[in-house]
């Protein structure tokens, strides 16, 4: 099952200027479905303009994006009620608060949907949890927040209109390891709890490898691979070419591997390399 | 909503305007928008229009970018325009339809005087913004006012205000885009509704907008210190300026000019009436 497909899609920025630059090359793919899927792709290659054009925050130089089939862009009025179901969390979202308390900035995307004041309270109580905020926090000013508490409420912003698809660009972005885990952990919760399919952009491979079904990987405005983690994370070479590393753990399984002990080409996290491993010495099951 | 800033930006080049010494690009300008307002005539004002079409040859900017930035003063020119087409009375009666009564003199008028607008701007854009980068103009801008130093203006703090604003344009823009974007992935609607609605609809974007221009001051206040500033006592600049002979024939260029203008408002015809 999936929600939006794109087609043919390309996006010129300063299109007809002489600094034109192509950021999407004629793509075609299909999204959504009740998993998690990763975007990886070197700075520039068009990660971000993808994500930008699945809300409609840009307009697609040619081709089409369509959500359940229907083209995004066919009343372009309507724009808004695609942003209710194709929620967009951007990088470094914590600089969009802006209300007086927590609860209000988070109520602003519900608020703009135009629910009854007890929806939109029972909406904000919900996505704080999802995110992992303390209730108490509510009626604070969100300047008065942490970095990581600030992330999370911007989070639940987005998470509050109940979005039939989010996307998250970068979420753990600047984050200590401890925050990392927390906000991505917590995003897999929600996706798992709630069967939303959730797309998010990261650099970190090994976030990636953790917490994805599906992996697409971009390299100058193209999609390069586009599979599950083994698939993608086995042709590793391919992957340092369009200049992209892979999780640590696969370099370990390569010399492995070059040694003469046999495991798996599949390897991309540390739990499952450590069960191989023990397999192959005849230890015991983790 | 995009926003577009080409008015006042800087065009790469290796012109002789390019090339120039600031201080004299800055006199130059001075004295040619003194120029400008000194024609009278349709002979003098000819001869301007040959001076902005050297200068820009000159300063080897494409056309297309110099039109562009005239863009946001289309309305400005057709207001003055229209308002002196109905307003300006002459003795050659057009068209009288009751009150509105349209001379040949007005028409003049209004065209003159919007030719004069856009001469005025290509002019000073070509000599200071177009082909000066904002650095070097503030840096000329510091030199000239320099005397004034003595009778205890800060003048440093001033020029190093001006850098630190003119610099900050380009990214305090991007910020802009960035949170309008994220409000807008929240539902926020920013081109429907009432006055006051659409005033209230900013709240999201200034807001946070605000914030990190503090944040951005402050950290810049820092790396300013730790970079020991102290402000302007004492400091030595790594490009000093030097006028070179171009810089002596620019600015005798446009005293030429503006000499020419004055004979030629001598031989009549048409005068404009401001």
């Amino acid at each position: 099952m999936y929600q939006i497909e794109l087609k043919n899609v390309s996006f010129v920025y300063g299109a007809g200027e002489p600094y034109e630059i192509r950021a999407l090359d004629n793509i075609n793919l299909h999204l959504g479905g009740s998993v998690m899927t990763g975007f990886m792709g070197h700075t520039g290659s068009g990660k971000s303009t993808l994500v930008q054009l699945l809300n409609g925050i840009l307009k697609p130089t040619s081709g089409q994006v369509l959500l359940d089939g229907k083209d995004i862009w066919e009343d372009p009025k309507k724009i808004r009620d695609i942003r209710f179901r194709v929620g967009v969390v951007m990088q470094y979202p914590e600089y969009q608060l802006f209300d007086e308390t927590v609860r209000d900035d988070i109520a602003f995307g519900p608020k703009n949907m135009g629910l009854s004041k007890e929806e939109i309270e029972q909406r904000v109580i919900d996505a704080v949890h999802f995110a992992g905020l303390d209730e108490s926090l509510l009626d604070k000013s969100p300047f008065e927040l942490s970095g990581g508490q600030k992330r999370r409420a911007a989070l639940a912003g987005v998470i509050a209109m109940r979005p039939e698809i989010l996307v998250l660009d970068e979420p753990a972005a600047g984050l200590d390891p401890g925050g990392r885990r927390e906000i991505l952990g917590r995003i897999r919760e929600f996706q798992r709890s709630s069967g939303t399919s959730v797309i998010i952009v990261s650099h970190s491979m090994e976030d990636m490898a953790m917490y994805c079904d599906r992996i697409i990987v971009m390299s100058a405005g193209k999609v390069a691979m586009d599979g599950t983690c083994s698939e993608v994370f086995g042709r590793y070479n391919e992957l340092l070419d369009v200049g992209l590393d892979v999780p640590q753990i696969t370099y370990v399984a390569d010399e492995l591997r070059k040694h003469g002990i046999d495991i798996g080409a599949d390897i991309y996290t540390v739990k499952y390399a450590a069960s191989q491993i023990l397999s192959k010495i005849g230890g015991r099951q983790i | 909503m995009n926003l577009d800033i080409s008015f006042g930006q800087y065009c790469e080049g290796n012109s002789i305007l390019h090339r120039m010494d600031p201080r004299a690009k800055i006199i130059a300008a001075i004295m040619y928008i003194v120029a400008v307002f000194l024609a009278k005539n349709l002979y003098a004002f000819a001869l301007l229009l040959l001076s902005a079409i050297f200068l820009i040859a000159v300063s080897g900017i494409p056309l297309r970018i110099v039109l562009k930035s005239m863009k946001p003063l289309v309305i400005i020119l057709l207001f003055t325009a229209v308002i002196n087409i109905f307003w300006m009375e002459g003795e050659t009666l057009l068209v009288s339809l009751g009150f509105i009564q349209i001379y040949l003199e007005g028409i003049i008028n209004a065209i003159l005087i919007a030719v004069r607008i856009i001469i005025l701007l290509v002019g000073t854009t070509i000599f200071m913004t177009f082909t000066t980068t904002p650095i070097a103009l503030t840096d000329g801008l510091e030199q000239l006012l320099s005397p004034l130093k003595k009778i205890g203006l800060p003048v440093h703090e001033f020029s190093m205000m001006m850098t630190i604003a003119l610099r900050f344009i380009p990214t305090l823009t991007e910020e802009t885009q960035k949170i309008m974007n994220a409000q807008k992935a929240r539902g926020a609607d920013f081109s429907t509704g009432s006055l006051l609605q659409r005033a209230k609809a900013l709240v999201p974007i200034l807001v946070p907008l605000f914030v990190s221009a503090f944040r951005r001051a402050d950290e810049l206040a820092t790396a300013m210190e730790c970079r020991c500033y102290t402000g302007g006592d004492g400091r030595t600049r790594m490009n000093v300026l030097h006028a070179g002979a171009m810089d002596y024939v620019f600015c005798i260029l446009v005293i030429a000019l503006g000499a020419g203008i004055l004979v030629l408002n001598q031989f009549g015809g048409y005068m404009l009436s401001w």
